[in-house]
């Protein structure tokens, strides 16, 4: 790095992914400008037409690894890259188009396109720590826009961000909120599931479905063996933690789809 | 770029579409002054969502379709939540109907307004971005902080009956899992009286941009509703005399892959217009539904002196700014009439059926069908987004402006030809299940 004065450079670069962890940057409409006055934004596509060029001191990456193309970029994004944070359940976990992992690409590929052959994937959709040294890990489909402005403000100014990594049931005894699987019998994954949302969906009396990934250290076969208790069926749990984080360390053992695998 | 492969042919190239949403690129062939090929390539890598949702319960369709686009989520749960309702037989009491329609207006403003302000404006004011507008001079920095606070007033409602901005939580098959409390509404209706000056100022301002001569020979496809400015319901029409029932949609329109693209495109079966192309959006939404707007926004199209209906795909950014003003008036109507109905959804039967939906997305009408078995489990899923469907006009858009690009120098010719696509205001990971921009001269 060089010693002169000048502002940090942010690349914001996207893989398979719908836009929308990015989207939650231009979401900060309050903190855009001042985000924009304190960081030259270098690189990023969807906002601006800068060509890419150059290292950069902060790179956020969203999406997973999907293609050949894209296993070659995510290596030269890290060599460009002093630091390296990924957002979002695709960059950290392969996002739910990881479901294919499990083996179904060429039936996946027959079902939506008449000539697969036109069509270059990969067998699997992958975390971007699979491929190359991640400095840190944002999590959430989609991300937390305000966890977002403060790991960028943390890197900026050289500390780790303060972004718990306890069950989503923290947030919801923080926040007041009333269980739902104890007062309504409403399955939910809050308790193997990583906070961050706010314990939104139980809130809007809705269960928790898992959106953040896995907790540090979920305890699946508990959760399963209270939703055992409550008539829900172990099918109905292996597909609710295989949906948008399915392929995360903690959520993909589980189930019958695993045991072929392995 | 350009590269010149020979004395009379030329490349136009865009490797990496910006300021869209997604993937893409573009490439225009010349040769000796005439156009020999054009594509929209768009290297988005497929996602499979129509696989995946296989066997999956239809009440977990609304939160995986949310995923297949960030920017507009609402979109996709609308189209999936009508669909599998027409299977179930569920009809929506008028209070969560009403509610469904302002959560729409939350996307269609937060969406059109991330389009107008940081997305296009760029394009005809010669900036690369809505942050180097910003920086340019305070006047410029004015208009993008009034972007984004009218972009953060939508993205309040969306919060408000969705429960957050990107990928709502609170969507499900009979109506929502809790529905607005009245102190939540207040703060938002502050802010969307704001707004709604805000939302007629960009009207005047969008009409004040520079706009290419390029009016093209169209057919529009947009819903129309008995009575309302079409979001959720209506026939499907066009300006060329369709008017059908939405079940009967894929019997005049299919999908077919094209080498260069991972999104399938969709066109007209046995075309009139000879191609199959056909525009859907904001400009066909208006063209044909300009009527059932509410007269405070036909006063203010009016005013702008542009002629309506309008067959220039530039003037796009004006007739969005005209449905951000709609929506924002509709949002106002709807809270002020807000009463919190007595339940948040109604009860039903999962059943086996098939049953198909289209919505108006903030881009364009929405496709989606469904079959379930017994108990309520999909067994098949097809989406059909607006930017596929929007795909071979942009392409035809382009062959047409590539004339007018043969005496530019390689930067200016390529960015016309982004601005041309631009004007789509195209959605790439939703069209892949969808885009890449380059010229060539062979």
């Amino acid at each position: 790095m060089d010693t002169v004065q000048r502002k940090p450079r942010l690349g914001v670069f996207k893989f398979a992914s719908c836009d929308g962890c990015q989207l939650s940057l231009l979401d900060c409409e309050d903190e855009l400008l001042a985000v924009a006055g304190a960081v030259d934004i270098a690189y990023f596509l969807e906002a601006t037409r800068r060509p890419l060029e150059g290292e950069f001191d902060l790179v956020l990456v969203e999406g997973s690894i999907s293609s050949p193309e894209q296993l070659e970029q995510i290596k030269d994004v890290r060599r460009r890259s002093r630091f390296l944070v990924t957002i979002g359940a695709c960059a950290t976990a392969g996002g739910i188009q990881a479901l294919r992992n499990w083996g179904h690409v060429q039936e996946y590929l027959q079902i939506v396109y008449a000539r697969p052959e036109y069509i270059q994937t990969l067998a699997t959709s992958t975390s971007i720590a699979e491929h190359v040294p991640v400095d840190f890990e944002l999590r959430g489909c989609p991300i937390n826009k305000h966890q977002l402005v403060e790991v960028i403000a943390a890197f900026l100014a050289g500390r780790r961000p303060k972004v718990p990594n306890h069950a989503v049931c923290v947030e919801c005894k923080r926040a007041g909120v009333v269980c739902v699987m104890v007062a309504q019998g409403v399955p939910c994954l809050g308790p193997v599931t990583h906070a961050g949302c706010g314990a939104l969906c139980p809130s809007y009396n809705r269960g928790c479905y898992g959106c953040y990934g896995p907790s540090k250290g979920p305890n699946v076969p508990s959760l399963a063996h209270q939703y055992q208790g409550m008539g829900v069926t172990p099918e109905t749990l292996e597909r609710t933690l295989h949906t948008f984080n399915a392929w995360a360390p903690g959520f993909r053992e589980i189930g019958t789809k695993s045991a072929e695998q392995a | 770029m350009t590269e010149a492969t020979g004395p009379t042919t030329r490349t136009i190239t865009v490797q990496a579409l910006a300021r869209v949403e997604g993937e893409g690129a573009l490439t225009i062939r010349l040769r000796e002054g005439q156009v020999d090929g054009v594509e929209l390539r768009i290297y988005e890598p497929p996602r499979f969502y129509e696989a995946f949702l296989r066997g999956r319960s239809a009440l977990e369709v609304p939160d995986i379709t949310a995923r297949i686009c960030g920017i507009c989520p609402v979109a996709y749960q609308m189209s999936s939540v009508h669909a599998l309702e027409k299977i179930f037989g569920v009809t929506l009491p008028p209070e969560l109907r009403a509610l469904r329609r302002l959560l729409y207006c939350g996307e269609w403003i937060e969406s059109h307004t991330l389009h107008i302000y940081m997305l296009h404006a760029p394009d005809f004011l010669g900036f690369e971005s809505a942050l180097a507008m910003a920086q340019a001079s305070p006047t410029y920095a004015e208009v993008v902080r009034r972007g984004l606070h009218i972009k953060k007033a939508g993205n309040r409602i969306v919060s408000l009956v969705g429960g957050r901005e990107v990928h709502p939580i609170n969507v499900r098959v009979g109506g929502f899992y809790r529905v607005p409390r009245r102190d939540e509404i207040s703060p938002v209706v502050e802010d969307l009286k704001w707004a709604r000056d805000a939302a007629l100022e960009t009207v005047r301002w969008s009409a004040t941009l520079p706009f290419p001569d390029f009016a093209g020979d169209y057919e529009f496809v947009a819903l129309r509703h008995p009575d309302e400015y079409p979001m959720n319901e209506g026939r499907l029409v066009s300006t060329r005399g369709l008017d059908i029932a939405q079940e009967e949609y894929p019997e005049y329109f299919e999908e077919y892959q094209v080498p260069h693209s991972n999104a399938l495109q969709a066109r007209r079966r046995a075309p009139s217009n000879g191609t199959g192309a056909y525009f859907v959006g904001p400009l066909a939404r208006w063209n044909l539904n300009a009527d059932r707007a509410n007269p405070i926004v036909r006063d203010a199209a009016a005013a702008t002196g542009i002629p309506f209906p309008n067959r220039n795909p530039f003037t796009g950014i004006v007739v969005r700014s005209l449905e951000l003003l709609l929506a924002v008036e509709e949002a106002l109507r709807i809270l002020g009439a807000y009463e919190p109905p007595a339940k948040p959804a109604v009860d039903f039967q999962p059943c086996a059926g098939m049953g198909q939906a289209i919505t108006e997305a903030p881009r364009g009408i929405l496709y989606h069908r469904y079959e379930t078995d017994p108990a309520g489990m999909l067994r098949n899923a097809v989406i059909i987004p607006p930017t596929s469907q929007n795909q071979l006009q942009m392409e035809h858009d382009l062959a047409r402006i590539a004339p007018q690009l043969v005496t530019l120098p390689d930067e200016e010719a390529a960015l016309r030809a982004e601005h041309v696509i631009r004007n789509y205001d195209p959605c790439i990971s939703c069209a892949t299940h969808f885009l890449k921009l380059k010229v060539t001269g062979r």
